[in-house]
C-alpha cells in the first residue's frame, strides 16, 4: 500500500490507498438473515472457516454500527421496502452482499411473491451463486468486496446503478 | 380405524353428506356447506368419535369445474388417534362457507390463510383478514387463474423483475420467430 522513501519505520502512501486499507479490514456486517443460506452464514462466521481473518467478524445487529449489509436468504415483497430501510439506515461508505442465488436473483421462486433479486431493490457490490453457497465462496466474495474497497475513489461521483432509489413507499 | 367414524357420519347425517370415498386409506366425506356446522359439532362432541382437532383448513381450485373451489378440513382425535376429512364444494360466485372458528379455535388462522390464498369468505370469522399477503395486495395468488409471476411491489424497484427474461424473448424468441415466418 505504500512505498519506502529510505527514512527508517516511514513509508509514504496515498490518504486514500491508507484509509480505503483500514476500511477494508475492518467492516462491520449488518447479517440480514432470512433463510436456510443463514446455517452457510454461520459456518463462515465460526471457527472453522473463520471470517475474522479478513477484519469482519463482528456482526452488529443494528445498522446504525454496520458498514456490510449480507442480505442472506430469499426476500419476498412483503419484506422489500423493511430490507430498503435497513439500507438507507447503514450510514455511509456501506456495501452490500448477496448470499446465495434466491438473494442474488430470486433463485427458483420464480413466483409473484418473491423479489426477483434484491438488486431491484438496493444495490449490490457482489453477488454470491450457490444456494447454499459454500464458505470458501463467501470468503472469495469477501476478498473480492476488499478488492473492490482498495480500488474506491473518494471524489468520483458513484454511477447511476450504485445509488438506491429514493424509499417513498415504505410504510410505517 | 376412522372407518367406523365414516360410517357413523353417514348413518347420523344422510341428507348432508354427498359422497365417501376411502382411497388409499384416507376415510373422506364430501359434505354439502349446509350441513357443515352440524356436522362438525357432531363430530367434536360425540364421545365414540372425539374429533378434537383440526389440523389444517385448505382448499383446492379446480377452476374448470363446477363448483370450482373445495374447502378441505383435516380432523384428527388426540384421544382416539383417528382421522377424517371433510370436504366441502364452493360455488366460483362470491365463494363462501360457515366459519368453524366457533367449533376449533384453530379454524381461526387456518381460514384466514384460505381467504387470503383463495379469496373463499367464512361466515362468521372474527377477524377475516389476509395472514400472508400484505394487506395492499390485490386478488389472491393461489387461484389458478391469478398469473404466477406477477407480482404487486410495495415500493419503487431499481430495476425491472424479470428482465432477463424478456431480454432473452427479444434477442432470440422474436428474432427467431421473425426468421422463420421470413423463410419461404
Amino acid at each position: 500500500m505504500g512505498v519506502d522513501i529510505g527514512v527508517p519505520g516511514v513509508v509514504a502512501s496515498r490518504l486514500e490507498t491508507a484509509v480505503n486499507w483500514a476500511r477494508k479490514f475492518s467492516l462491520f456486517q449488518y447479517p440480514f438473515v432470512t433463510a436456510c443460506c443463514g446455517m452457510e452464514y454461520m459456518a463462515v462466521a465460526c471457527a472453522r472457516y473463520d471470517v475474522s481473518r479478513f477484519g469482519a467478524e463482528i456482526p452488529r445487529f443494528s445498522p446504525r454500527q454496520a458498514d456490510l449489509l449480507w442480505v442472506v436468504g430469499t426476500v419476498n415483497h412483503k419484506l422489500a421496502p423493511h430490507l430498503a430501510r435497513i439500507h438507507a439506515q447503514i450510514s455511509d461508505p456501506k456495501w452490500v452482499i448477496s448470499f446465495g442465488v434466491c438473494a442474488s436473483t430470486g433463485g427458483f421462486y420464480d413466483n409473484y411473491a418473491t423479489v426477483q433479486g434484491i438488486d431491484k431493490i438496493i444495490p449490490v457490490d457482489v453477488y454470491i451463486p450457490g444456494c447454499p453457497p459454500r464458505p470458501e465462496q463467501v470468503l472469495d466474495a469477501l476478498m473480492m468486496l476488499q478488492d473492490k474497497i482498495q480500488r474506491e475513489k473518494w471524489g468520483a461521483p458513484r454511477a447511476a446503478s450504485d445509488v438506491a432509489p429514493a424509499i417513498a413507499a415504505v410504510p410505517a | 380405524m376412522s372407518r367406523a367414524a365414516l360410517d357413523s357420519l353417514v348413518a347420523a347425517f344422510p341428507q348432508h353428506i354427498l359422497e365417501t370415498t376411502d382411497r388409499l386409506g384416507d376415510e373422506v366425506a364430501i359434505v354439502a356447506p349446509a350441513g357443515l356446522l352440524e356436522i362438525t359439532t357432531w363430530l367434536r362432541d360425540t364421545p365414540a368419535l372425539a374429533f378434537n382437532m383440526l389440523s389444517d383448513v385448505t382448499a383446492v381450485d379446480y377452476l374448470a369445474r363446477n363448483p370450482r373451489f373445495e374447502v378441505v378440513y383435516q380432523l384428527y382425535s388426540v384421544s382416539k388417534k383417528h382421522r377424517l376429512r371433510l370436504r366441502v364444494p364452493v360455488g366460483a360466485e362470491n365463494p363462501s362457507v360457515a366459519s368453524v372458528t366457533g367449533v376449533w379455535l384453530s379454524a381461526n388462522w387456518a381460514e384466514r390463510e384460505v381467504w387470503d390464498m383463495y379469496g373463499i369468505r367464512f361466515e362468521g370469522h372474527p377477524d377475516l383478514r389476509r395472514v400472508l399477503m400484505y394487506e395492499e395486495f390485490e386478488g389472491h395468488p393461489l387461484r389458478k387463474d391469478y398469473p404466477m409471476q406477477q407480482s404487486q411491489p410495495r415500493m419503487d424497484l431499481r430495476r425491472k423483475e424479470r428482465d432477463a427474461v424478456e431480454e432473452y424473448k427479444t434477442l432470440y424468441v422474436d428474432k427467431l420467430a421473425q426468421a422463420r415466418k421470413a423463410e419461404p
